[in-house]
Order: C-alpha cells, then structure tokens, then sequence
C-alpha cells in the first residue's frame, strides 16, 4: 500500500511541481487548439503563439518563485 | 525515412533524459550494495526491469493503436508538462535560488537508511524494495522520454538507442568507480534536457493542430535554439538578482 502510495506520487512528481504552471500551460494549449481547430486561426499562427506562451509561463513561474523567496 | 535532425536531436534528447535518471537510480543500487548485498542490489534491479519490460510490452502496442495525430498531441501536452518542470527546477538552481541536486548527499542519506535497517530481519528484503524502487521509478521516466520523443513514425528505435547507450554508460563507468557518480553536471544536463523536450513539445502540439514547420523537421533547431537562449537570460537575470539579495 505504501509503495503504491509513493508510486502515485512519483507519477505526479513527474508531470506537476508548479500547479499554477500546469493549469495555464494546459489553459494555453487548450485555447490555441480550440483557435485553430474551429476558429479559423491559421496554425502556424497557433504554433507561434503556443511557443510565446510557454516563454511567458515559464518566465512568470520562475519570477513568481523569486517574489516568493524575497 | 527520418532526416538527421530528426534522428540527431532524438537521440541526443533520448540519451541525456535517460543519462540523468540513470545516474540517480545507480546511486541507490550502489547504496544497496555497498552497505547490504549485490545479491540484494542485483535482485531489486532485476526485478525494478521485468516490471518495466513489461509494462513496456503491455502499452507499447496498444500505443500503436493511437491515430498518430492523438499520440503526438498527448504526448506533446506531456512532454510540455515534464519539459517545463524540469527547464523551471534546473533554472532555479542554475540561479542558486535552490540547492543543486547532490548524488553524494543522496547516496550518504540512503547508505544511512540502510545501515539503520541491517539489524531487522527483513534487511535484505528492504534493501532489495530500495533498488527495485529506484529502477522502476527513474525506469518509469526513462521510458516516458523514449516514447515522448520517438512518438514518430521510425524514430522510437532511435530513442531507445540512445537511452541504452545512456544505461551502457552509466553501468561502465559506474561499476569502474564504484562510487557514486557526483562528477556528472546534472543541472547542466537537465536544463539541456528540459530546453530539448519543451521544444519538442512545440513541435509535437503544432504537427497535430496541423502546422506546416518550415524546414519540417529542421525547425527543432531553432526551437531549441530560442528557448534555450530565453532560459540562458533568464538565469543571467536571477542570478544577479540572487546575489544582489544575498550581498
């Protein structure tokens, strides 16, 4: 039961450290899919803000760490 | 037929992902069998194997079952959660905002554990849970990078290539120093590592929204590139703000 336990937890341990960072990367990814998929927005386009978006999360995940530590 | 880029930047993802998680499951066996047995040791790091060759000849062909468009796009959104934990944790400690990962610290820490234990009777049997552990977790992750950045067609056969070449390795130098290996850049690795898989998140996510890569493939290089260059100035930027705050 115990190693079932820490294998679960290992398993969110891979994907999730920063749940703010997740739930916006996940937020991202859903709205540039849904932009492109049925509303038209070229998806090369999408591609392009899918990469800014990760640059400013990841940026405001770290920044956000600093605050924290000051 | 896969081009070079494709092929060069999977396995080189592939291997350093896998060189990483190696080194910190090796550190555990090593533990293992310094302070109780090799028989112990050896016997959880078969069993941690068989666990994962199974698991691996369980879902990898129902993986192939997938329509490719899905996997790449589950396997990107995956990819960018792991790439960005990893890029943001080796961030932070490039920058010293926290403490670099330690294989000696962690290798002390559970040659201690162990050495606590040797007077039970199932001291053997716990040293043996303490390797299969390790194997089967770092082996668990080992697994999610090769089928992460193979999920092409023709391309899992080269990221299995370059995780046994990491296994090889790791198992050669390891067993010719018999110590832990704290010698390894693992931030350094890591961060190359996470700039690798977010980028490859990029691409997987965009080929599945129906993206139209220009160079197709060659774009990783720039990907990696710009997010690599992005990550560079963002530990300049919190490094000098760490020592500012330490001054």
């Amino acid at each position: 039961m115990d190693f079932l336990r820490t294998s679960l937890k290992e398993l969110h341990d891979l994907f999730i450290d920063d749940g703010n960072l997740v739930f916006l990367l996940l937020s991202l990814i859903a709205m540039v899919s849904v932009a492109v998929k049925w509303l038209g927005l070229q998806p090369i386009l999408g591609g392009v803000l899918l990469l800014a978006g990760y640059l400013i999360l990841l940026a405001e995940s770290v920044m956000r760490y600093r605050r924290k530590k000051r | 037929m896969q081009n070079v880029t494709s092929i060069i930047s999977t396995v080189t993802a592939a291997f350093l992902g896998s060189f990483v998680e190696v080194v910190e499951a090796f550190t555990i066996v090593l533990a293992v069998g310094i302070t109780n047995t090799w028989r112990s040791a050896f016997m959880g790091t078969a069993a941690g194997l068989l666990v994962l060759v199974a698991l691996v000849l369980i879902f990898g062909p129902l993986l192939q079952l997938i329509p490719i468009g899905i996997l790449q796009f589950v396997v990107g959104v995956l990819l960018g959660l792991f790439g960005m934990r990893w890029l943001r944790k080796a961030i932070l400690r490039a920058s010293g905002y926290i403490s670099l990962h330690d294989e000696g610290k962690i290798f002390s820490e559970e040659v201690n554990t162990l050495n606590a234990q040797k007077k039970s009777k199932r001291a053997a049997y716990l040293a043996a849970i303490a390797s299969f552990k390790a194997v089967l977790l770092e082996g668990i992750e080992v697994v999610f990078i090769v089928i992460a950045v193979g999920a092409r067609e023709g391309l899992m056969l080269y990221a299995g290539m370059g995780a046994l070449l990491a296994c090889l390795i790791v198992l050669l130098v390891g067993l010719a120093l018999h110590r832990p290996l704290t010698q390894i850049p693992e931030n350094l690795l890591k961060l190359a590592v996470g700039v690798m898989l977010t980028a490859f998140s990029v691409f997987w996510i965009g080929e599945a929204m129906g993206v139209e890569w220009p160079g197709n493939d060659l774009v990783l290089l720039p990907l990696i590139a710009l997010i690599g260059t992005f990550t560079f100035l963002l530990i300049r930027l919190l490094s000098a703000d760490h020592k500012h705050l330490k001054a």
